[in-house]
């Protein structure tokens, strides 16, 4: 178990979770970031906080996202850890407003 | 003395953690005292977090990677504000952190709230984890009915832990004299009441729907609450709202008919007006939020969950609207005015709010804002060295952070024999022995 980076994350990557997140779990590459579910503590500190709602518990996946499980254990093993907050990707806000509505 | 600037943090919580690191990361040349009133650090990781929810516990080994980052130093079994004063520590420091938490519970303030089987939420969880200032309390578990008073995480704790059976807490942490006690226990039904609608309360639906997976306990609604069922909330309600409508809708429709024989009931729109009984209590009066009427309740055991407050420290401003120490963004302040080199961070900064993880950004800001104001700080007189050498001398003891890895060393140990992760020792006396062995 632990909480999973969806694909509303990718070309936005606002990182509010990176902030909150006890054990620095999260991973980052171009697009997106992923948590490791390895040392993932299951807080929930990043779910509420994602300005996309883009994370989610393993356990309670949205239908059609259960793949990201898979994909972020994949990806955070091949990707640097991220400890502090950078600037979202150029068009975050508009993608950001596109999923809201 | 060393030529770097020294800071001290008060209290070795997660917010205690994350600024001390922070500090140490932050490429700037700097030390850190962390000060500790008790042998054992982690705060609240360590006596707040249900011994139940063993994965969140996990998160010291990140204490225990910024506790071996150069220039951090643990002083533990010292109180400031007793065995040492925050003016002491302020002429041997550049600048003071106050990361000393929300030990203090709110009251409710209705009549019968200090009747015996009235407590607060404070007391029980401390007692579960086994806090040395909590060890020695008892709770009468020897009726059927137990009441829980508010609306979030720590009220859901409290319930589950008066819910569950021994085979769901033996194989924790929890303190051996609680085990003993609820092992006992006759309550059949724990209420957990709260004023507002589902809409507003602040539980967060991972733990709500742990309610739904008890061994011996199956988790309802009253109808006289919600006579309609669980509202749909409004769209701006939040995720969290509505996942909590959704999970109560589930444990409404799934109830009855199960063999379990232990009861929770969630309760909403009801609000304590008094606590009765002779001497102790035997019930509370409710009366539903708008309405004359009140209901009575019986039940033995009473515990308020309805936040918590720092304690004020002699010396710094304090906010009581919010019930932590007056500051703007960390920085301590008396009237708007900063107070030069005191800070705050974590609940005593921003009251009794987020998850674990929110201190770190907590922790964040804070030492930022120390950092920023380093230049302009006085060079302190005393030596902090010196200070720390005499508060052991003086107490008669040292622990630093090796001290501690040997107690807890030795409470894995005792915890190995009875197939738990650790079993905490529940006095100071006990610690000292250990950290003292070999040192």
């Amino acid at each position: 178990m632990a909480y999973v980076v969806t694909d509303s994350c990718h070309g936005c990557r606002y990182t509010e979770c990176v902030t909150v997140c006890p054990v620095e779990c999260f991973h980052l590459d171009e697009q997106m970031t992923y948590i490791d579910p390895e040392n993932c503590i299951d807080c929930g500190g990043c779910a509420p906080i994602c300005p996309v709602g883009a994370i989610h518990p393993s356990w309670q996946m949205p239908a059609g996202k259960a793949e990201w499980v898979e994909i972020n254990r994949l990806r955070a093993a091949e990707t640097p850890v991220i400890a502090a907050k950078i600037p979202p990707l150029p068009g975050a806000d508009e993608q950001a407003r596109r999923l809201a509505s | 003395m060393s030529a770097h600037p020294r800071i001290a943090v008060v209290g070795s919580g997660p917010a205690g953690f994350y600024a001390a690191e922070a500090l140490l990361r932050s490429g700037m040349p700097v030390a850190v005292d962390l000060f500790e009133r008790l042998p054992a650090p982690f705060g609240l990781v360590r006596f707040g977090v249900a011994p139940d929810h063993p994965k969140l516990k996990q998160v010291t080994t990140v204490f225990d990677r910024i506790a071996g980052l150069p220039g951090f130093r643990f002083v533990g079994g010292v109180e400031v504000g007793a065995e040492v004063s925050i003016a002491e520590l302020s002429a041997c420091y550049h600048a003071v952190i106050l990361a000393n938490g929300a030990s203090l519970d709110r009251r409710m303030d209705i009549p019968g709230e200090d009747l015996a089987g009235s407590h607060q939420a404070g007391a029980f969880i401390g007692w579960y984890n086994g806090h040395p200032d909590a060890a020695h309390l008892s709770f009468d578990l020897s009726a059927e009915r137990a009441v829980v008073i508010g609306h979030g995480n720590v009220a859901l704790d409290v319930a589950r832990i008066l819910l569950k059976t021994p085979d769901e807490l033996r194989h924790t942490d929890i303190a051996a004299h609680a085990l003993e006690a609820l092992a006992e226990s006759r309550i059949r039904e724990v209420q957990i009441v709260g004023r507002g609608g589902v809409e507003r309360a602040r539980f967060s639906p991972k733990e709500l729907g742990e309610f739904g997976a008890l061994a011996d306990c199956t988790t309802g609604l009253d109808p006289d609450d919600l006579p309609e069922g669980v509202p749909e909330p409004a769209m701006d309600a939040g995720a969290e709202a509505r996942a909590n409508a959704d999970i109560l809708r589930g444990f409404a429709e799934a109830e009855g008919g199960t063999a379990k024989r232990r009861r929770c009931l969630i309760r909403f729109g009801l609000e304590p007006v008094r606590l009765a009984g002779e001497g102790r209590v035997d019930g509370l009066h409710l009366r539903r939020t708008g309405q004359d009427r009140t209901i009575a309740l019986a039940c033995g055991l009473v515990i308020s969950s309805i936040g918590r407050r720092t304690a004020p420290m002699a010396g710094i401003p304090y906010d009581a609207r919010a019930g932590v120490h007056a500051n703007l963004g960390g920085r301590i302040v008396t009237d708007g005015v900063t107070v030069p080199g005191l800070y705050t961070c974590g609940w005593s900064k921003r009251g009794p709010h987020g998850t674990i993880g929110t201190n770190r950004a907590c922790g964040v800001e804070t030492a930022a804002a120390v950092l920023a104001d380093l230049a302009t700080l006085p060079v302190p007189i005393g030596n902090a060295d010196a200070l720390v050498a005499g508060l052991a001398e003086r107490a008669g003891h040292s622990i630093d952070y090796a001290a501690w890895r040997r107690i807890e060393a030795a409470e894995t140990a005792r915890g190995q024999a009875a197939g738990k992760p650790r079993e905490k020792f529940v006095t100071c006396a006990e610690m000292l022995a250990i950290a003292s062995e070999a040192a």
